[in-house]
């Protein structure tokens, strides 16, 4: 008989064998230009932490919130401070201090998803990405009185070890994200994560189950934020060096948004994959423009055809395959086991399709 | 009946005081009181916009009346929301099916085990030894509901694919899940066909027989509440017609008159 409760199936593991070997061998062993460091394998894990911070609050409850980057702010501000303020905390406490501080913020900006939804409740929550880079911009006290607008982020120092080198910061980036992810897909697949999801699909009936939409919708929203609120402390200490409100923009949390839906809504490993789409395209698209126009097209038009095409694939994702890459990731997956099992090779089978 | 019942009907488990319910201008219902007594099976019945469901979603706490009260257990309850009467000990399922599409069956029915989790979303982050048990525990729980209710072989498909007879059958689950000592049905039999009612009626009645749980049902088909339930409430426009056995209300003539019209 199968064991009824298991939290990981093998499969689970062998996955996650896979990409800690290639992300911590394979990676470092091979990739040596810093750029892939720096510009690419950074930022992608720290949005990816922040994109399902987003993921929590929209895919699982189903709370439209839009202001990823302002939580994002908050968090990067707040490390900033922290480490200048309160050295004694270390990196790795200051870290978990300025996620809860964004955390504050999200139960705070949380708050109107008891009363509005949907569409409006994207516009309320619009005030957190406005007001929490208002506050840092208006009070000097969080820029520690300085009058350039850019701060220089203090260095990385772990019990004593500086991690200044790109690919030191790779690991701190990969370590944090690789606990959250696993924390987070440990909520999602529990009792946490069934009660955001019942507040999604059907929140009276998900009342009159006992769960409590305030509870329920608050967490979602404190737990999002905290996600968000470390993912942009890395942001600001790993990849931009520097601390600027100007960072944290609206843009950003559309791209977050995008990533989100790319991804795939309601999934972890969505948000990696959404985000690793939405940073390497515009790569790849200069890529073309330098190596088969040769730079005939100019690098304006070039990012211009980028907004089109992320426009016109989040359209078609929203029609036509509204769980996103990680469905289509899946799908893939699935025919290839079945093609590989039909023509008979051993030891593979294809999985046992339900009505 | 012939038989011996397990659980003996008691005394009163919830009460319905002069309960008045009101839309802008239009009464939904006027002044109505009724009781469910522990361990029966209590059928609330009448033509279309009579209000019965607007009836059990003033149980539940959805609506809030603009008179009467509810009193569970001989107390009064202040302030009734779908969430105190939940832990009350109270669940129900919905008249236009209420279940979370996107998920499981057994996720579906694992909702309903939430009163019994204690854990929060740290230990559960964590996966602490405690986590574990309950989940186990929750999960066993749920996989005997679905063993009982005969849908083994759906329990991994997403709620929203299935057909509307399993949905309700899913929907019913969820409630036993909660282990509630009474469960309100809304309309558990709408849509069904012959085979597919008489396999409810039959789970209606285990539950009822084997837990001891109350049940108060709104069914249409009148043969259906006539067989199965202890007590039968009649509402029109509103107002409570009749209340007894069965064979009491098939012997009022306010009840047929309502049922079949009458001349004036």
């Amino acid at each position: 008989m199968k064991p009824v409760f298991m939290t990981y199936t093998k499969k689970d593991l062998i996955n996650l064998a896979v990409c800690m070997v290639l992300s911590v061998l394979i990676i470092p062993t091979f990739i040596k230009t810093e750029y892939w460091y720096t510009s690419i394998l950074i930022p992608w894990l720290c949005l990816a932490l922040a994109t399902i911070g987003q993921q929590i609050v929209m895919g699982y409850t189903g709370q439209l919130a839009l202001g990823a980057a302002g939580f994002m702010a908050a968090g990067a501000f707040a490390m900033f401070n922290l480490i200048l303020r309160v050295p004694d905390l270390g990196f790795v406490g200051s870290l978990i201090v300025s996620g809860l501080i964004a955390a504050a913020f999200g139960i705070l900006f949380g708050l109107p998803s008891l009363k509005v939804r949907g569409i409006y409740l994207m516009v309320a929550t619009l005030a957190s990405q406005f007001f929490i880079i208002w506050m840092i911009d208006k009070f000097g006290w969080f820029k520690n009185y300085d009058s350039s607008g850019i701060i220089t982020a203090q260095d990385i120092v772990i019990l004593g070890k500086p991690f200044t080198t790109p690919l030191a910061m790779y690991f701190v980036c990969l370590a944090v994200t690789t606990i959250l992810t696993l924390l987070a897909m440990n909520m999602a697949r529990g009792s946490t994560g069934r009660n955001w999801m019942a507040v999604r699909d059907m929140d009276i009936a998900a009342e009159s189950m006992g769960v409590s939409l305030l509870r329920t919708k608050v967490q979602a929203f404190a737990i999002s934020a905290f996600y968000c609120g470390v993912a942009g402390a890395l942001f600001a200490f790993c990849y931009l060096k520097s601390l600027e409100p100007v960072a944290f923009d609206i843009k950003l949390s559309f791209k977050i948004l995008f990533m989100c839906i790319l991804g795939g809504l309601g999934t972890i490993n969505g948000a990696f994959i959404g985000a690793a789409f939405i940073l390497l395209f515009p790569v790849l698209l200069n890529a073309i423009g330098n190596n088969v126009f040769h730079g005939a097209i100019d690098a304006t038009i070039i990012s211009s055809i980028e907004q089109v095409i992320f426009g016109l694939l989040m359209i078609i994702f929203m029609i036509y395959e509204p769980l996103g890459m990680a469905k289509l990731w899946e799908n893939l997956k699935q025919s290839i086991r079945s093609k590989l099992s039909s023509s008979g090779i051993k030891g593979i089978k294809s999985p046992v399709l339900k009505k | 009946m012939a038989y011996e019942r397990k659980f003996k009907i008691g005394k009163p488990i919830l009460e319905v005081n002069n309960i008045s319910l009101a839309f802008g201008g239009v009464k939904a219902i006027t002044d109505t009181s009724f009781n469910v007594l522990e361990h029966e099976v209590r059928a609330i019945i009448g033509p279309n916009g009579a209000g019965k469901s607007s009836m059990l979603n003033c149980i539940n706490g959805i609506y809030k009346p603009q008179q009467g009260t509810v009193s569970f257990r001989g107390q009064v309850v202040p302030n009734i929301t779908p969430n105190i009467m939940a832990q009350m000990g109270l669940s129900r399922t919905f008249q236009n099916l209420a279940l979370f599409k996107r998920m499981s069956v057994l996720d579906n029915i694992l909702v309903g085990r939430k009163l019994h989790t204690k854990t929060n979303f740290l230990e559960v982050a964590l996966q602490l030894p405690k986590v574990k048990k309950e989940e186990k525990l929750n999960r066993e729980r749920s996989e005997e509901i679905i063993s009982f209710l005969e849908i083994e072989d759906i329990k991994d498909t997403p709620v929203g694919k299935l057909p509307y007879g399993l949905q309700k059958k899913v929907e019913l689950g969820r409630a036993l899940a909660t282990d509630s000592s009474i469960i309100l049905l809304d309309e558990p039999m709408a849509g069904m066909n012959v085979e597919e009612k008489r396999d409810m009626c039959r789970f209606i009645l285990k539950v009822n027989d084997e837990l001891g749980t109350t049940m108060v049902l709104i069914e249409h088909d009148m043969g259906v509440v006539m067989d199965i339930s202890d007590r039968v409430v009649v509402l029109d426009y509103g107002k409570v017609i009749g209340d007894g056995t069965p064979d009491e209300i098939m012997a009022n003539q306010k009840v047929i008159d309502a049922y079949l019209g009458v001349e004036h």
